[in-house]
């Protein structure tokens, strides 16, 4: 219990993040959102039993993340928390796929593992790149930012309550969860009839919390657009971010860094 | 200065369940005035509350405030003219920040940022808590989080609070500097409450809801001090005007 309590109730603690003052929340949210973009693209694009490729896209995550001041642990716990779906989307490939392709010594790798391992590889690429984004500007910011880049309005507020709501339902989970466990006794309590009565109970209270918020929302003036104080502002910094980091990543993109170190390599004891 | 009138007239609200919260209530309140609704759990308090600021439109019947009939059109202006502070601060509070979180509703109404600064910064001085303008409100004690829910709700300015239960969940003290607070403001104030002592305190005049409907409107002392009422209504006399237990002796000093 005790981990979902701190886990969950943790994801505020990215929000939070995001006000420190370094040169990477200082950046215009716009910026930050379109290098995120280009990045995910990229990783995405790759085919399906590409691992060398995607190696140097790490420099990513892990500049931003130590400009930034982000602390590598917490995003990491959170990376293993989403992990199980990018594993079980992934994991048949190795008995789909069973062509060798790789003969590592006597040890013979089959397509599906090299597939399986791409996919956990971009998942954790593109996953640490989003957790970095809301870090290092705020999700209020980045949806800011997605109105002002045009976005259908309607898409973004779905968003900004999404978000607002996840962290509602995590928070009634966690009651309920708590409630059940004070009250079950040597597993009793804890079967899954009662289970589903507590998913249904988690809806229906998050539905009503999400009521309120929602009104006291409208009662304080909002009308599908949440204002920030701190004006966006594009700097020439702010250009050289998205400009230097997108060239960089099409270049990853195109030319298989690995590869060619390794046949320059080659070529030159040969 | 009509623009502090609040009136309710034959105001009916059923439930989309079916439950009837309200069953014809009327009153009228006038400029500066501070009133209290009070009643047992599910008298429809709370069901009342949110009519005043058009987060539940009337069904049969009229809110007005400061004059103007609530309906669509002067939804805005009614909301702008009614501060609400919520029963459950956590519904509240939803800016990664305090300081934003204040900010929202200024933000809201589209004034400059340099006036809304002005405005976060006084409003989160007025309940005492400027220290916390950095703080994610989560992390707040309960006490704190409504101080800031208050400070969110008088960035806007309104010129009528209503406030749900503003004493629950408050420690002695805590509760003491939320009276005091109150006592300063000169705005029209509706508070719903079962904190009959903070009542007696605060407020001249008492409305008392039972079964969503008005059992009694009057000045607080003499409402408060009708034992049959007050029993009939699932209520208690407050404790400073009960008779002393240690010494028997009544008490009655309070005016
Ligand atoms: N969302 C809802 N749907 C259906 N019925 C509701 C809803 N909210 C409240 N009620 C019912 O309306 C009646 C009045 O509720 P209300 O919340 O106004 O009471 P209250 O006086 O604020 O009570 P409390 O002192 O417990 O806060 C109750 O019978 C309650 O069960
Ligand atoms: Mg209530």
């Amino acid at each position: 219990m005790g981990n979902i309590e701190t886990s969950l109730l943790n994801i505020g603690y990215l929000e939070t993040l995001s006000y420190q003052q370094t040169p990477l929340q200082r950046l215009d949210p716009r910026v930050k959102l379109l290098t995120t973009l280009v990045f995910i693209i990229a990783v995405v694009s790759f085919g399906k039993y590409e691992i060398t490729g995607l190696i140097p896209f790490v420099i990513y995550p892990v500049a931003l993340i130590a400009v930034g001041d982000l602390p590598p642990a917490y995003l990491a716990r959170k990376i293993l928390l989403a992990a199980p779906f990018a594993f079980f989307i992934g994991i048949f490939n190795p008995l789909l796929d069973r062509t060798i392709l790789v003969h590592l010594g006597p040890v013979a790798i089959s397509g599906g593992w090299v597939s399986f391992a791409s996919i956990m590889l971009r998942f954790c690429l593109t996953v640490s790149a989003a957790l970095i984004l809301i870090a290092a500007t705020g999700l209020n910011a980045v949806c800011l930012a997605l109105d002002k880049l045009g976005a259908p309005r309607a898409f973004v507020m779905q968003l900004l309550f999404l978000y607002r709501y996840i962290f509602v339902l995590t928070d009634e989970a966690l009651r309920l969860v708590r409630a059940r466990a004070l009250r079950s006794f040597q597993g009793r309590g804890l079967g899954l009839k009662v289970f589903s009565f507590m998913i249904g109970q988690l809806l229906l209270r998050t539905l009503a919390r999400a009521r309120r918020i929602h009104l006291a929302m409208l009662s304080r003036g909002f009308a599908g657009r949440i204002h920030l104080l701190r004006p966006l502002h594009l700097g020439g910094r702010d250009v050289l971010f998205l400009l230097g980091w997108s060239t960089l990543f099409v270049l990853l993109r195109w030319y298989n860094i690995p590869h060619l170190l390794g046949n320059l390599a080659a070529e030159l004891i040969g | 200065m009509s623009h502090h009138l609040v009136e309710v007239k034959d105001l009916q609200y059923r439930y989309p369940d079916g439950t009837a919260a309200l069953n014809g209530i009327s009153f009228l309140l006038t400029h500066g005035e501070a009133a209290a609704i009070i009643g047992a759990n599910g008298a429809g308090k709370s069901t009342l509350l949110l009519h005043l600021n058009g987060c539940l439109m009337p069904q049969t019947g009229e809110v007005r405030i400061g004059g103007l009939p609530l309906n669509k059109d002067t939804l805005a202006h009614v909301r702008r003219t009614v501060g609400m502070v919520f029963q459950d601060p956590d519904d509240q509070l939803f800016m990664p920040i305090v300081y934003d979180d204040v900010a929202f509703g200024p933000l809201n109404l589209g004034l400059p940022p340099a006036e809304v600064d002005q405005l976060v910064n006084a409003s989160l001085a007025t309940v005492g808590a400027s220290h916390l303008k950095d703080r994610p409100p989560y992390r707040l004690s309960g006490g704190e989080k409504r101080a800031v829910a208050i400070a969110a709700v008088l960035a806007m300015s309104p010129d009528i609070l209503v406030m749900d239960e503003p004493s629950a969940a408050l420690d002695p003290k805590t509760r003491r500097q939320l009276i005091e607070l109150l006592h300063t403001f000169k705005h029209t104030r509706i508070i719903a409450t079962h904190d009959l002592d903070l009542v007696l305190d605060l407020c001249s005049r008492t409305i008392i809801l039972k079964d969503g409907r008005v059992a009694a409107d009057g000045p607080t002392l003499e409402i408060l001090q009708n034992q049959e009422l007050l029993d009939s209504c699932n209520l208690e006399k407050p404790l400073c005007l009960q008779g002393c237990p240690v010494c028997g002796a009544k008490s009655g000093a309070i005016v």
